[in-house]
């Protein structure tokens, strides 16, 4: 039997391929969190609300909802012609098939936030200088607790006639406790305070994801069984 | 030690017993031959098998293990449905190398090329899935499934979809695996193509094994008077 990590790096690697062949979500995905910053940015009126104020929301509401087209598909590529059957009929642990699905999701989640975050830099004139570092870690460890949730979600919704609406319904209250630790603690570098006042925010987003990753791995296996 | 051995099988969805009571058991190299009208139970049994299904009570040991399945069980596995489970943006070739490591297959490219051969796509390899017709995407599914050599093959209507040549090559592949010790079930509405392979036949209907006979005793044609009876009175 091949080991937990071999096979959750397998899956991952055949889904990020599928996703680099397809580009489909990726794009999707791009476009969305690029045409949200520039919706946020006309909409945004300088003399009322700064710029250190507007940005944690326009980033986290960005990753959340672009982030979601790429959770959507990730159980949607399984279904077309049954594929989910051969990967369960497989030796492969269901624990290693969810850890795979959210490795790929983490990603491509990742992925995008490379894109995303400069272009919020360059339209928003954002000084990242000394505080790019803890922004990077606070969009890792927030990514990782959305995956979690999301992958978990994608996997009870993608068989239901209306996944793409089930999805986010079931998903977005548990993504804001994770939304509201990272913009607490992405505000708090972005208005010049120390790294070490946002360092409960941090914690917290550390805690989320322990018990999400735990809790929808653990869950996983229920959701597939008939 | 039989390969599979069922004994008072039922499995339920709610009210309704998709499989009733079934009791079997094959030897290695030994193929059950089951047929049946839709809704019977056939692919339930089939899917039980797999372990992507429960029992509700009953026992099935596969290779002396219970079900429900485990890894050690699952490896031993070979699933052919009429559903592919197959990857569209993959080629047939990255399809099969990533069933084959799911299974831990030693020697990946030799035994994936060595089961694009045996179904007669290894000139298609390479190419998009899509780009494939229905049968020959049937064929890559079977490739799949074959690729890490199971001690029990469920065949789930494999011949859907194949061409007359794409059902010889089953056919002869399924005939390989029997003699080298493997046990079969292999579902199917085409009575020839069943009772060619089979050591055992039987006759499913509302979740029971209505007949269950060696092959040895079968009369090709009386089954398939047996058989008709069952479609027209069958759910």
């Amino acid at each position: 039997m091949i080991d937990i990590l071999a096979a959750v790096w397998l899956i991952a690697r055949k889904d990020l391929a599928i996703e680099f062949r397809t580009r489909s979500a990726f794009l999707s995905a791009v476009v969305f969190a690029l045409l949200g910053l520039v919706i946020f940015y006309y909409a945004w009126d300088p003399t009322a609300v700064s710029v250190t104020d507007l940005a944690p929301g326009v980033l986290w509401v960005i990753f959340t909802f672009s982030g979601l087209l790429g959770l959507h598909r990730s159980f949607g590529v399984e279904t077309a012609d049954h594929a989910i059957d051969g990967l369960l009929a497989s030796p492969v642990s269901r624990h290693s098939i969810f850890l795979g699905k959210a490795l790929a999701n983490l990603i491509f989640v990742a992925a995008v936030q490379m894109i995303a975050i400069p272009a919020l830099v360059v339209f928003y004139n954002l000084p990242l200088g000394d505080i790019a570092g803890p922004l990077i870690a606070i969009a890792v460890l927030a990514a990782i607790g959305l995956v979690a949730v999301g992958t978990l979600f994608s996997a009870m919704a993608v068989n239901t006639r209306l996944a793409e609406l089930l999805l986010p319904m079931l998903a977005l209250p548990f993504f804001v406790p994770i939304v509201t630790a990272a913009a607490q603690a992405t505000s708090k570098l972005l208005s010049g305070r120390p790294v070490g006042e946002a360092g409960a925010w941090i914690k917290l987003l550390l805690a989320f994801d322990i018990v999400f990753v735990a809790a929808c791995t653990l869950a996983y296996p229920f959701t597939v069984e008939d | 030690m039989p390969v599979v051995e069922v004994r008072d099988l039922t499995r339920s969805f709610g009210p309704r017993k998709a499989i009733a009571g079934v009791s079997f058991s094959l030897a290695p190299g030994e193929c059950l031959a089951l047929f049946g009208p839709n809704g019977a139970g056939k692919t339930t049994l089939l899917r039980v098998l797999a372990g992507l299904l429960k029992p509700s009570s009953g026992t099935a040991l596969v290779s002396g293990i219970a079900l429900p399945a485990g890894a050690d069980v699952r490896s031993r596995v070979g699933l052919i449905s009429h559903h592919t489970m197959l990857y569209e943006a993959l080629s047939p070739r990255e399809n099969v190398a990533f069933a084959a490591r799911l299974y831990s297959v030693k020697d990946v490219e030799k035994r994936v090329d060595d089961s694009l051969r045996l179904m007669s796509m290894h000139d298609r390899a390479d190419a998009p899935l899509r780009s494939l017709s229905r049968g020959m995407q049937q064929r890559v599914s079977i490739a799949r499934a074959m690729v890490h050599g199971p001690d029990l093959v469920l065949a789930d209507e494999p011949y859907n979809g194949l061409d007359d040549s794409g059902a010889r090559d089953l056919t002869a592949l399924l005939g390989q695996l029997r003699a080298s010790g493997a046990a079969i079930i292999i579902v199917t509405h085409n009575l020839p193509e069943g009772l060619s392979l089979a050591t055992h036949a039987a006759v499913m209907q509302h979740g029971r094994f209505v007949r269950y006979d060696r092959r040895s005793s079968v009369d090709p044609g009386s089954y398939s008077a047996i058989y008709r009876e069952a479609l027209t009175g069958g759910d």
